[in-house]
């Protein structure tokens, strides 16, 4: 595939990749949270381990990420949100979201999802206050978004398991670190 | 065939799953780690054995359950049906997928780890794995009124047997 050919759409490359059941995938994530839930006790400290293991994610998935989207890293953050919400979300989960609410500068914005094979078939139960249920995927953002050099903070700012009307990431773009050639240019 | 998501995406959270849990909530306790790895893939093969069965007829017998596990079953979850089944007639089912889906993608690199330590370590990481899987065909059997162990047998790569003792 020629590299001029550009970055490849969600849609296409979706129906490209190995799919399965999302079925298992839901119900293996809330197994999780659920076991997490029992061993660790703490809300809170659930919300935190969800996070981390999306992080080691997105650590590894940017390379799937980048090597089947054909997207260039040198990208803004208006356009890495948008590669997010349009083909990231798209080839992983079969879903679209959509971004909003920049402020001026242009280094926050909202990733917002209205359709989310994670909480498929879940209801939590009144005990469950305080959890972030689908705090893997803000993990897998910052992790992902990390391996380009963009360090975030990443938070929920609405959330249909706790009555919102769709689920909204908060990204916030702390530092950007210059990319780093360790090899030289070709002479 | 209803949603669907990228395998990427339950590959990428069942490594992750392992990894947290045998080294980072119960590191050097191994034994907890996999009954915690298999309890939660009890729970998974319970919930998606209770949706696969809704509208279909109670099995006659253990063999008929056993084949719908074979079949529909695994075809669900792994796109591929088990390859070969045996039984002695009483009680144990041996399950043998030749090419079993979540082994033949685990990236464990044998040739990193030369020696008889390093096969040791990635036997141990790939039997971590597989009390998942065990953990699934128990759960299911179960939701269908079948008590039962079932461990994983691994002697003959890319091959994976599952072993089902069926309780009296």
């Amino acid at each position: 595939m020629s590299r001029a050919s550009g970055p490849r759409s969600g849609d296409a490359i979706f129906a490209s990749v190995e799919r399965v059941n999302a079925e298992l995938f839901t119900l293996t994530y809330g197994a999780i949270v659920r076991q997490l839930l029992t061993d660790l006790e703490e809300v809170e400290e659930v919300n935190k381990q969800l996070d981390q293991m999306g992080y080691n994610i997105g650590i590894r998935l940017i390379d799937e990420f980048l090597a089947k989207s054909n997207v260039s890293r040198c990208v803004d953050f208006k356009e890495t949100a948008d590669m997010i919400a349009k083909v990231g979300f798209k080839m992983f989960l079969g879903v679209t979201a959509s971004v909003t609410n920049w402020d001026a500068d242009g280094t926050c914005c909202s990733i917002v999802l209205e359709d989310n094979p994670l909480v498929d078939f879940v209801e939590l139960p009144d005990t469950c206050q305080g959890l972030y249920y689908c705090n893997i995927l803000s993990g897998v953002i910052r992790g992902a978004l990390e391996m380009v050099s963009m360090k975030t903070e990443v938070t929920w700012t609405r959330d249909m398991l706790r009555g919102d009307d769709a689920f909204e990431l908060q990204v916030k773009l702390l530092k950007q670190v210059p990319e780093e050639y360790p090899y030289k240019d070709d002479d | 065939m209803g949603r669907e998501v990228s395998e990427s995406c339950i590959d990428s959270l069942v490594t992750e799953m392992v990894f947290s849990f045998c080294n980072r909530f119960y590191a050097d306790k191994s034994d907890l780690a996999a009954r915690r790895i298999e309890a939660i893939g009890y729970q998974v093969g319970h919930q998606l054995s209770e949706r696969y069965t809704m509208e279909r007829p109670r099995f006659s017998d253990h063999l008929e359950a056993i084949k719908f596990i074979c079949k529909d079953f695994w075809s669900e979850v792994f796109k591929k049906q088990i390859d070969n089944l045996k039984t002695n007639h009483r009680g144990t089912f041996v399950l043998q997928d030749n090419r079993f889906r979540w082994l033949s993608r685990m990236s464990v690199e044998p040739s990193l780890e030369t020696g008889q330590e390093g096969e040791n370590k990635a036997t141990e990481a790939m039997s971590m794995h597989l009390y998942f899987p065990c953990g699934i065909i128990r759960g299911a059997l179960s939701n269908l009124g079948i008590p039962c162990a079932v461990s994983a047998d691994i002697s003959n790569l890319p091959a994976c047997s599952f072993v089902i003792r069926i309780k009296a």
